[in-house]
């Protein structure tokens, strides 16, 4: 097997083993970035010479029998809403193009102290409002598995490069399922931890209340190690939560005897695609015959929770992104003109569509007279909504859906119908909207080669059961073994 | 015709944190522009607020203070708006779940005791301050702005009360009691030059016994007389064009202090939806009732209580009481310096006389003052012993306010003790009267100013030592053998 198609967990092995050197590693795998970057084009930088040269930091820490943790040396990719320090982050806007941030988010100065080696950030749907990877004002994503299609989004980037093989690890975000639902559409692991065990200190805001960094990789262990790492409460973020972190590791355990398991009826509605949902049902029955007990629940409200999702989110974007105006930094219109003009040109210039779009709705949604209808409303429904799941976790430990109701779709399909587009977030949302872990992992193909993602919800703070099903549902399965063809 | 005029006050008050409200950066006044930021007052990308614990004692102090009731459950909520001082286009303030509400504050005025209902307190960050090009040298930048943002995110107490105060000289004093609490509990210096207390005003008027009419907010005032000011012109204003039948407009008025007026403020700048809601990046703050107990049993007396005691402790008339307690380390200065001189009105006297002159003179505040409260009381010692005379008292003590030295160092220093010995005196006596047989003669006359002048010989030669009182007596006393 070729390097760049490991595991992060089996090059650490190499690596301790002094089997290959993290020199060799970062080579090939920007042999592997010359070879296919050109045609997914996932990533919007490259830090190639830093890359090269860390590794040989590290391989002489290696040759001097300094102790290696699991991500020591490992290469890794970051969506560019997360800042690295002095390193341009764009969140893939041309408002934010050539901004640098004097600091780095609290997630990468903990993945600096576990040793990761950055390969470069990757390209997502400006300021993470998307599904598609699309939504990029630079650049179009493309999924490895069939370069026609979209590789969903708003991570789509860090989904692709993982997918792709360029990099073995890759951090993204998660506002309603930017995560989950790339990772699906890509065949990779995609975790979304409970809101408040990341820090967000660094992530670049787009909804402040549903917002959580999480791991995109190739197996779940690797998934349990990386959140390892930039789990914890942080003092720079009042909402990331004193919770200790446990050890994620001792999770992975390939069995599933007394889990009690919800299939909620309500996530098999008319327009889902037959074969995921044949595919789903099928993930059932491995998951059953490792031990668990499946059983039908209900989550009424489920239907509010797109409505629900467009209401808060955008509201909080609205604000998140007045501070984009051109006075301290980011885009300033080149036309000379006075406050106000600056103020809409600069936003007229420097935003695409559907961050416009977001950013009126968000506005509308909180002015004077209609606020109590929308937003007030909206955050009443979404305590429903988290009642609800509350509820079916008092008999179960987890809950698992379709990640999303279709596979892949074609480039340009959705684009220009923002409506059909927000749908296909409408089984992860809720996760957000509650606060709740979710990962997505791969659970077959479609008759065109599409990968099809398996969603398992837990309890908040229980990411440990959430990685227990899928390690026990990846270990007794082939399907995470394959790798798209490019 | 005659109105009842409801006016409310809403004060800013900066708080002495040393740091800023949700980041590390200090809070000092006057460093040069942009010194005192980071990426979170900057408000730059994926930044997260966290609270200063201090400025929420702070305000929960002064609300308590105010006999307010602390909220258990208190919430923080952005108000959105862009202004370039801004930088994240939304502050973060409080909204619908203020730390407290519903206090007032009691003040004496016009000899009687008015109450001031206030409606809420509450905690927000400052913006930052605008430079405008007019004001640099560099003509390249003469229609450019720039902005400072030392003072953003620098915490702000508001207090906002009722429309029920009811006219100009009732807000005035008011603002002069207000100014007082932050002051005594050491959570502002309440400074209106250094901007680090604000005020703006909303007023209508109605005829008598009818409903509030509509109200105009006043902005724009920099000191309490000028708020006073502002809002006598402003019911000029409104009652000319009531008496017209005119209606009043709901708007942002500007006091311009120049032409004595107020005009509006051009609608557009302040037609604001501000659209708050919760701020997302903070939890609610749930205040235990401990926690509130505790910051209660640590208030310390306050100005208007101190006063009363004063006057009632120390038979003082209340006028000195009010002067005394007007800051809290006059009132202890006060205080201290009875410990070891228990003569309230005399102490009194020479606090507010010399003291608070000297104060002024030398433009220090009670704390820097170099004289201890126990030397001024041995100073008044020596004084009540006729040890000194009166007027050379002052002359030590300014001394002593100048040099920090002790009154007995002075004294025996400059050999200014008072010559009581009556033998060393009637030799001085005896010099005068040999010199002056003009005096002598008018004495005898019956001339009573002659005595006067003969004890004013005595003691320009004793250098102002001798005690006056003696040498009078000693005086008349040679004068009638004579
Ligand atoms: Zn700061």
């Amino acid at each position: 097997m070729k390097l760049h198609e490991l595991s992060a967990h089996r090059l650490h092995k190499l690596i301790k083993n002094r089997e290959v050197s993290v020199e060799e590693i970062v080579i090939s795998l920007f042999q592997r970035i010359e070879k296919v970057e050109e045609k997914v084009k996932a990533f919007l930088f490259l830090y190639k010479k830093e890359a090269l040269e860390e590794a040989r930091k590290w391989d002489k820490r290696i040759s001097q029998g300094e102790d290696i943790g699991p991500l020591s040396g490992i290469p890794i990719a970051i969506k560019d809403n997360i800042c690295l320090d002095k390193k341009e982050t764009t969140c893939a806007s041309r408002i934010l193009k050539e901004f640098y941030p004097p600091y780095a988010a609290t997630a990468i100065e903990r993945l600096k102290k576990a040793g990761v080696i950055f390969i470069g950030k990757t390209n997502m749907d400006e300021f993470a409002m998307g599904s598609s990877t699309e939504n990029s004002a630079f650049q179009i994503t493309r999924n490895p598995w069939n370069l026609e299609t979209i590789p969903g989004g708003s991570s789509g980037g860090s989904a692709v490069a993982v997918a792709s093989g360029e990099v073995p690890l890759a951090l993204g975000s998660d506002t309603g399922g930017s995560i989950r639902q790339p990772a699906a559409l890509c065949g990779v692991v995609g975790l979304k931890p409970t809101y408040g065990r990341v820090s967000r200190y660094g992530l670049v805001a787009f909804a402040s209340s549903l917002d959580q960094i999480g791991p995109v990789t190739k197996t779940v262990r690797d998934s349990a190690n990386l959140l390892q790492v930039i789990s914890g409460k942080d003092e720079f973020d009042s909402t990331s939560l004193d919770y200790s972190v446990p050890d994620y590791s001792e999770s992975l355990i390939s069995e599933l005897k007394g889990i009690r398991i919800g299939l909620p009826k309500e996530y098999f509605i008319p327009g889902i695609e037959e074969e995921v949902k044949k595919k789903i049902l099928t993930a059932t029955k491995v998951l059953q015959d490792l031990g668990a007990r499946v059983e039908e629940v209900s989550l009424p409200h489920t239907e509010y929770a797109v409505a629900t999702y467009y209401l808060v989110a955008t509201a909080e974007a609205s604000s998140n992104l007045a501070r984009y105006d051109g006075v301290g930094y980011g885009y300033r219109t080149k036309e000379k003109t006075n406050l106000i003009d600056m103020y809409k040109k600069s936003r007229q210039q420097g935003f695409g569509d559907e961050v416009k779009r977001r950013i009126m709705l968000g506005t509308y949604v909180l002015s004077k007279g209609y606020y109590e209808n929308y937003y007030g409303k909206a955050q009443r429904v979404r305590t429903l909504i988290k009642e609800d799941l509350d509820k079916v976790f008092q008999d179960f430990d987890a809950v698992i859906t379709p990640t999303s109701p279709t596979v892949a779709f074609k480039v340009g399909e959705k684009i220009d119908d923002p409506l059909k587009m927000y749908l296909s977030d409408i089984f992860t949302i809720s996760a957000n909207l509650a606060g709740i872990p979710g990962i997505s992992i791969l659970c077959g193909f479609n008759k065109d080669n599409l990968p099809i993602g398996l969603q398992i919800l837990g309890k908040a703070f229980d990411e440990e059961t959430v990685l227990r099903i899928a390690y026990a549902y990846e270990q007794n399965t082939e399907w995470h073994k394959r790798r798209a063809e490019i | 015709m005659n109105y009842e005029v409801s006016i409310g006050l809403e004060v800013h008050v900066e708080l002495l944190t040393k740091s800023k409200l949700f980041c590390g950066c200090s809070t000092r006044f006057g460093a040069s522009p942009n010194s005192q930021t980071c990426p979170v007052c900057l408000g730059l990308p994926g930044v997260l607020p966290v609270i200063n614990k201090k400025a929420v004692e702070y305000t929960l102090s002064t609300a308590l203070a105010l006999n307010c009731k602390a909220s258990n459950f208190s919430r923080f909520a952005r108000k959105n708006y862009y202004y370039p001082d801004l930088p994240k286009n939304y502050q973060i303030s409080q909204y619908e779940e203020p730390l407290a509400r519903q206090g007032y504050l009691e003040f004496e005025l016009e000899g009687k005791l008015r109450k001031v209902e206030i409606e809420r307190v509450h905690l927000e960050e400052d913006a930052g301050k605008l430079i405008h090009g007019e004001a640099t040298e560099n003509i390249e930048e003469k229609d450019m702005s720039f902005v400072d943002y030392n003072r953003t995110g620098i915490p702000l107490m508001e207090i906002v009360t009722f429309p029920v105060i009811s006219s100009p000289e009732e807000a005035y004093q008011y603002l002069v009691n207000l100014k007082k609490i932050p002051k005594y509990l050491k959570v502002s210096d309440c400074n209106m030059e250094e901007g680090s207390l604000r005020c703006d005003a909303n007023i209508s008027l109605a005829p008598k016994g009818e409903k509030r009419g509509t109200k105009a907010e006043l902005k724009n005032m920099n000191s309490f007389k000028e708020i006073r000011e502002g809002l006598t012109s402003e019911i000029k204003r409104q009652s000319h064009l009531l008496d017209k039948g005119k209606r009043i407009i709901q708007e942002t008025r500007l006091w311009d202090n120049k032409k004595k007026k107020t005009y509006p403020m051009r609608s557009k700048e302040w037609a604001h939806d501000y659209r708050y809601f919760p701020e997302p990046d903070l939890l609610p703050l749930e205040i235990e009732e401990k926690w509130i107990e505790e910051l209660k049993a640590k208030l310390p007396e306050l100005p208007q209580t101190r006063c009363q005691r004063f006057i009632r402790e120390y038979s003082l008339p209340p006028y000195d009481a009010g002067v005394l307690t007007d800051s809290k380390e006059l009132a202890d200065y006060f205080e201290e310096c009875l410990k070891s001189f228990p003569q309230p009105k005399q102490v009194s006297n020479w606090i507010m006389g010399e003291f608070l002159r000297l104060l002024k003179e030398e433009n220090i505040t009670v704390e820097e003052v170099k004289v201890s409260p126990t030397q001024l009381g041995k100073l008044l010692k020596y004084l009540k012993k006729g040890t000194i005379s009166g007027k050379l008292a002052k002359v030590i003590f300014e001394e002593m306010f100048k040099t920090g030295r002790k009154a007995k160092e002075i004294i025996k220093l400059q050999g200014l003790k008072q010559i009581t010995n009556e033998k060393s005196l009637r030799k001085v006596i005896d010099e005068v009267l040999e010199q002056t047989p003009q005096a002598v003669s008018d004495f005898k006359k019956g001339k009573g100013k002659a005595l006067g002048y003969l004890v004013g010989e005595v003691m320009k030669k004793t250098k102002g030592k001798a005690n006056p009182g003696l040498v009078n007596k000693l005086l008349k006393e040679k004068l009638s053998i004579l």
